[in-house]
């Protein structure tokens, strides 16, 4: 069955050509917050290049494999958002709900993951007050982790909306902004990931 | 469309697993180096994420300007910061 076919009525067609991905609105606030994450990025390496030595302990605390997993958690539920927004713009959105409920399911298994993380440090007497690398680590990570949970917010309502009888054009438009809100999030974990994880 | 947005995802995590090793095996008078190739990796992470989920690759070219300038701009500072701050 070809995707023609399978298209249902009433449902909006993505337009040929070029094209705002979205709309405006959410791009002049994805640049902005992307903005102030490479500041925070551009601050903690001159930071770390002043005390190398402290950087390169504290870092040996973090566990890099949960690290590891929540990016593989992020990426994967990127691809489940893009094939849930591609199904909703194609009109083809029977599985969307089921796509973004996988997409929500990852993120919230970054906040599990995220959560045992911060308590192992805890455990360990690592609070934000322990150091510079460790007030950048949990200000960074904290802030990232508020996005990511407004990310499971938007998820929720791409679901419901997805799961519309009629959806117009404007609802499409709003899952397909949605779904760059949350890969915002994951485009801004790949970084931290790299300066906190993987870098000495 | 599914298979590019796929094999993108399986380009990503191969990147991660390319990056982690890097982490791991980075040795201490290498380490800015190391670092580097670190973020460089990250970065392209970044532009895969904006060019194909973030569907940047149709978008107006002034939209696609801006998402490369900022790619390399991130790149430039944090590769800069690393092998000039000390």
């Amino acid at each position: 069955m070809t995707a023609t076919t399978r298209r249902e009525a009433g449902a909006p067609v993505a337009p040929p050509g070029r094209r705002i991905p979205g709309e405006e609105g959410i791009w002049v606030f994805v640049l902005g917050d992307m903005t102030v994450f490479a500041l925070f990025f551009a601050t903690f390496m001159y930071s770390r290049g002043k005390n190398p030595d402290i950087f390169a302990r504290d870092h040996a605390s973090l566990n890099v494999a949960l690290g590891t997993v929540n990016t593989v958690l992020l990426l994967t539920s990127s691809l489940f958002v893009v094939l849930g927004v591609q199904r909703v713009l194609t009109g083809v959105r029977r599985s969307a709900p089921r796509l973004f409920t996988a997409a929500l399911a990852c993120g919230l298994g970054f906040v599990i993951v995220k959560a045992v993380e911060w308590s192992h440090l805890f455990g360990e007497g690592k609070t934000v007050g322990s150091g510079e690398f460790f007030s950048y680590y949990f200000m960074f990570t904290g802030i990232h982790l508020a996005h990511v949970l407004i990310g499971c917010v938007v998820l929720s309502r791409l679901i419901a909306i997805s799961r519309r009888n009629e959806l117009t054009g404007h609802t499409a438009m709003l899952c397909e902004a949605g779904g760059i809100f949350w890969h915002m999030v994951d485009l801004l974990w790949v970084v931290l990931f790299a300066l906190f994880y993987l870098m000495r | 469309m599914t298979r590019r947005v796929t094999l993108v995802w399986l380009l990503l995590l191969g990147i991660t697993f390319a990056s982690f090793v890097v982490g791991v095996e980075q040795g201490a008078g290498v380490a800015s180096a190391a670092a580097v190739v670190i973020i460089g990796l990250a970065l392209c992470k970044v532009r895969l994420i904006g060019i194909h989920f973030m569907d940047i690759r149709v978008a107006p070219r002034p939209l696609r300007l801006i998402f490369e300038a900022y790619v390399l701009a991130v790149f430039v500072t944090l590769a800069t910061l690393d092998l000039v701050v000390t």
